[in-house]
């Protein structure tokens, strides 16, 4: 450990990327190795089991557990239709009869002559996987999904809400400094992923939503309009599963912070182009960070080009960094110097630092624990 | 028991982003913690090996401390002279550590017990699963196959008593088919720890699609609480089922002198200890950045909560949420925008390693501890209460009997020691911010002591009692607590007048020295008084007030020193501030400038 490595947020004008597309349970990878496809392609499905139902039947029917298989007219595993008849009482008198109908159309699975219940399943769901990228598949991983890989434009943000979608990258600001206000919001921008600059509020946000834009990339956000947004306060950044009609995505932080000027010329330069997004964050235990994929070839073949590759060292003076915290928060400069001992700080912590120098000559010390290299 | 002739031992704790390894040594007969070291945790991606963690911060140590203590990749024992160790051993959180879910027939009753089974053995509780928990049956079902546990604790009935609850658990458990967290191939252990007479339905229900453990009862009669063999089952399966699967801890397990232990069952194991030692009450708080979990031993009774989600960094953005903006403000010493507040928060949320840098900064990271102390505090007494209307016995250690009532067992006036551990109170800048926010968020009453974990190292400690107490317990005392000193303050419903006649006291220090002063309500004094020393305290409260002996009733004791000393606090119980945001904040500053906090 004799150096300190501040992962940072990767940014890449052309790389490879790989995504890997699994389903929750295991089914049916209906692609091969090889195959070129596009985002929207179904490359996996299975079934996932349906909801079940219990019914305590012998409250109904007024009998004893352990008779009550001898009022069932169904055994386990004997399909049902909703309201049929599963089981019934056999009086003398006929009026006095009680039947208990199928509350859904499904399966039987348990008849309890200990509780007395009926378990009910719903038939299964379908559900799909799809490429979510234009790309090739690289690996078949049986009954379970495959990985995609692509050469494109990457982009890692900070924080992200909703899930997956893809669209044409649309630029809504002149700078990135600029703020996305509902002006700004074309009736054009409908399926498109639109980028704004410093910062977006929740009714812009809600504009956008409602022309039936996809996605919104910006620099900053307010936690107040993130709480509006969702309908609560975010406690844990485990996001990504959102029902909130638009996927957003913040490259800076929270409040009013202008886009990193690289990644906003790196974003307007690929104007146009079929972009694919995820707000999924999670930052605890095997860290995800929102991303920004807009592949270079769409015919998906990965083009074996010199790629950009990632920082795999420790700090060094001349790197380029983020300042990641108050007072100086939202800043990029270049690292000057790397002072091997811990120095003490306003706080009064004795903590290992570096002075940073800022593009109009001014300097900073920072605990090196604040600033995270940007990655290119 | 292992020899005794043990005089190096290392000892890693793998937690979630750290593996901490302390070295300790036998030196002229004593136990101390020597050298430590430190490496990130290699459990995930692109390690997915643990051990890789535990060998880098092994040659950190080899580097600071002189000593070899690796062949390659082995660890080299018995030590002879500078070479080797005598003993390793271990504790993990890695990966998420334990998490479980937990079910019983009725929510106050087994599902309780149960719950405290699980936590006591080191789990988080994901839910709580009860036949009364006024869910639907089909919204029980879907929740436990979400949750993908590493394993699941059904409970419910006495022995002799009702079956139907605990099999519809069963039948749920099994209609919802859930998978472990870890190896998507392996089946999900279950412990069942219900109703004797129920264990034949549960073996037909379960033992075909779960791995089924059946165990004793955890309440085999509705007085009486039998945690003990539940626990035992729950640290078995937890070596066996969840560690087997994580990376790379097949090789750590075969590395290690004595069972790998979670964590946070560790730092019980060494809280009752101490508390056993020194014949005492004892409170504990680790609080992390994403969770917090609270001991306490009182007597006999061990309670372990753990609140996963109120820590300093991954959760910072809950405790907001829980407590609310306006409860987190009225603990900041200065003026400050509630939009700007939020967005610091959410910023600290997603980047979580990041460190206060300036002055109001960490004032700001202060006062959320203290609401994230005080939230994780209320759980815990919420959880550790007695089994209403009936006696109890816990543990297989001693019977244990008392009358209870379902109120809490954790009485800050009974309360004799205090232990807080966690970054925002081992690392605070100074120690006399640690007592503050202890006090401030526990409200201790009475005559209590105040203490912190120096370089967190209870865990290790913990795993280490299991093998050779002594060892534990030296290092504890001596390397392991830093005493802060003595809170000295009212008891519970006592609040007065800002100004208002309180308390008067008379203090002998060390060297002969008498204070003899008084201090009206709304105060705090402090008197230094070093870590190894003590001095008699007289108090006399005014007849409307209570130090503990009653109202107007004076109390005598010996109060021991620390790094901070005696603090006299006639704040009252509940502390009160002022209402308006100016009178608010110079309270605020008032106390931090009476207990030296802050930098001028």
């Amino acid at each position: 450990m004799t150096h300190a490595y501040t992962p940072g947020l990767r940014i890449a004008e052309k790389t490879k990327v790989t995504s890997q597309r699994s389903l929750p349970l295991l089914g049916d990878v209906i692609v091969k190795k090889g195959d070129v496809l596009k985002a929207e392609y179904v490359v996996a499905r299975t079934h996932l089991p349906g909801k079940v139902h219990a019914i305590n039947a012998v409250n109904r029917l007024g009998i004893q557990p352990k008779d009550l298989r001898e009022y069932m007219l169904k055994k386990e595993g004997d399909v049902v239709q909703k309201d049929e008849i599963i089981a019934e009482t056999k009086p003398w008198v006929k009026m006095l009869k009680t039947a208990l109908l199928s509350p859904i159309t499904g399966t039987i699975e348990t008849i309890s002559t200990v509780t007395g219940q009926i378990l009910l399943r719903e038939p299964p769901k379908p559900i799909q996987v799809f490429a979510y990228i234009d790309g090739t598949v690289i690996e078949i991983m049986e009954k379970e999904g495959v990985v995609m890989e692509t050469t494109a434009t990457f982009i890692q943000s900070i924080f992200g809400v909703g899930g997956e979608t893809v669209g044409e990258l649309v630029i809504a600001v002149n700078k990135p400094g600029d703020v996305l206000t509902a002006e700004r919001i074309q009736p054009t921008y409908k399926d498109k992923i639109i980028v704004g600059g410093a910062f977006v509020q929740h009714d812009v946000i809600n504009k956008a939503k409602k022309l039936g834009v996809r996605g919104i990339i910006t620099g900053g956000l307010d936690d107040e309009d993130l709480k509006k947004l969702l309908g609560y306060d975010l406690g844990v950044a485990i996001t990504g599963s959102e029902d909130i009609g638009i996927t957003l995505i913040i490259t800076e932080g929270f409040g009013k912070i202008q886009m990193a000027q690289r990644t906003f010329e790196l974003l307007k330069s690929r104007t146009g182009a079929k972009t694919s997004i995820n707000g999924a964050t999670q930052i605890r235990a095997g860290v995800v960070r929102p991303e920004i994929i807009i592949p270079h070839d769409t015919s998906g073949k990965t083009s074996g080009e010199e790629i950009d590759k990632p920082i795999d060292r420790g700090m060094e003076i001349g790197d380029s960094v983020r300042i990641i915290r108050v007072p100086h928060f939202g800043k990029i400069g270049r690292i000057k110097s790397l002072p091997f001992s811990p120095q003490k700080i306003e706080t009064e912590a004795t903590v290992r630092i570096l002075e940073v120098e800022f593009p109009d000559g001014s300097t900073a010390i920072v605990p090196r624990t604040n600033v995270e290299m940007i990655e290119t | 028991m292992i020899k005794d002739d043990l005089n190096v031992i290392i000892a890693t704790d793998c937690g979630s982003t750290t593996t901490k390894a302390i070295l300790i040594e036998k030196k002229d007969g004593v136990y101390r913690q020597t050298f430590r070291g430190e490496s990130p945790t290699t459990v995930e991606a692109p390690f997915e090996d643990v051990t890789r963690g535990v060998l880098n911060a092994f040659a950190e140590m080899e580097e600071l401390s002189g000593r070899k203590i690796l062949d390659g990749e082995k660890i080299i024992t018995p030590a002879q002279g500078n070479v080797g160790v005598d003993i390793y051993v271990s504790t993990s959180s890695a990966g998420g550590g334990l998490q479980m879910m937990v079910a019983g027939a009725v929510k106050t009753m087994t599902a309780e017990s149960a719950q405290r089974a699980a936590l006591g053995a080191g789990a988080i509780v994901m839910d709580v699963i009860a036949s009364n928990d006024q869910r639907l049956p089909h919204e029980k079902i879907d929740r436990i196959r979400h949750l993908r546990p590493d394993m699941i604790l059904l409970s419910g009935g006495t022995d002799g008593g009702t079956v139907t609850h605990v099999v519809e658990l069963a039948e749920y458990i099994s209609a919802a088919n859930p998978k472990p967290r870890l190896g998507m191939t392996f089946q999900l252990p279950v412990i069942y720890a219900g109703n004797k007479d129920a264990r034949e339905k549960i073996k037909e229900i379960l033992s075909i699609k779960t791995s089924l453990n059946i165990t004793e009862n955890i309440r085999p009669t509705l007085e009486r609480e039998n945690l003990f063999p539940a626990r035992q089952e729950i640290q078995k399966l937890f070596l066996e089922h969840v560690m087997a699967q994580a990376p790379g801890y097949k090789k750590l397990m075969s590395w290690t002198g004595a069972p790998i232990m979670p964590t946070p069952g560790a730092v019980g194991l060494i809280m009752q200890t101490i508390a056993k030692k020194n014949n005492i009450n004892v409170v504990g708080v680790d609080i992390g950045g994403a969770t917090t979990d609270v001991f306490s031993v009182y007597g006999e009774i061990f309670n372990r909560t753990v609140s996963a989600n109120f820590g300093m960094s991954y959760s910072i953005s809950n405790v907001l949420a829980e407590a609310g903006i306006e409860n987190i403000l009225r603990w900041v010493p200065f003026d400050i925008n509630e939009l700007d507040l939020r967005n610091r928060i959410k910023n600290k949320m997603i980047r979580p390693t990041t460190i206060p840098q300036t002055l109001e900064e960490l004032k700001i990271e202060q006062a959320i501890s203290r609401e994230a102390l005080r939230l994780s505090f209320e759980q815990h007494k919420s959880l550790a209460v007695g089994l209403k209307g009936v006696q109890r016995e816990r543990d297989i250690s001693e019977a244990f009997k008392q009358e209870v009532t379902g109120e809490t067992l954790v009485d800050m006036l009974k309360l004799d020691l205090l232990v807080g551990s966690g970054g925002v109170l081992s690392h605070a800048p100074r120690r006399s911010q640690a007592m503050l926010m202890m006090i401030d968020a526990f409200q201790p009453e009475g005559i209590t002591r105040i203490a912190v974990d120096s370089i967190f190292m209870m865990p290790h400690l913990g795993v280490l009692s299991t093998v050779h107490e002594q060892a534990a317990t030296e290092v504890f005392e001596k390397d392991c607590l830093i005493p802060l000193g003595t809170c000295i303050s009212l008891v519970k419903n006592n609040i007065g007048k800002p100004k208002e006649k309180c308390i008067s006291y008379k203090i002998t220090m060390p060297d002969g020295k008498k204070v003899e002063e008084s201090l009206p309500c709304g105060e705090l004094r402090v008197f230094p008084l070093g870590i190894d020393q003590s001095a008699e305290i007289e108090v006399s409260p005014v007849k409307n007030f209570d130090v503990g002996a009653g109202k107007g009733k004076p109390i005598t004791n010996k109060v021991f020193g620390g790094v901070v000393g005696i603090v006299i606090d006639t704040r009252g119980r509940p502390i009160t501030l002022a209402k308006d945001k100016a009178s608010r904040t110079e309270q605020l500053q008032q106390w931090a400038k009476a207990i030296d906090a802050y930098p001028e």
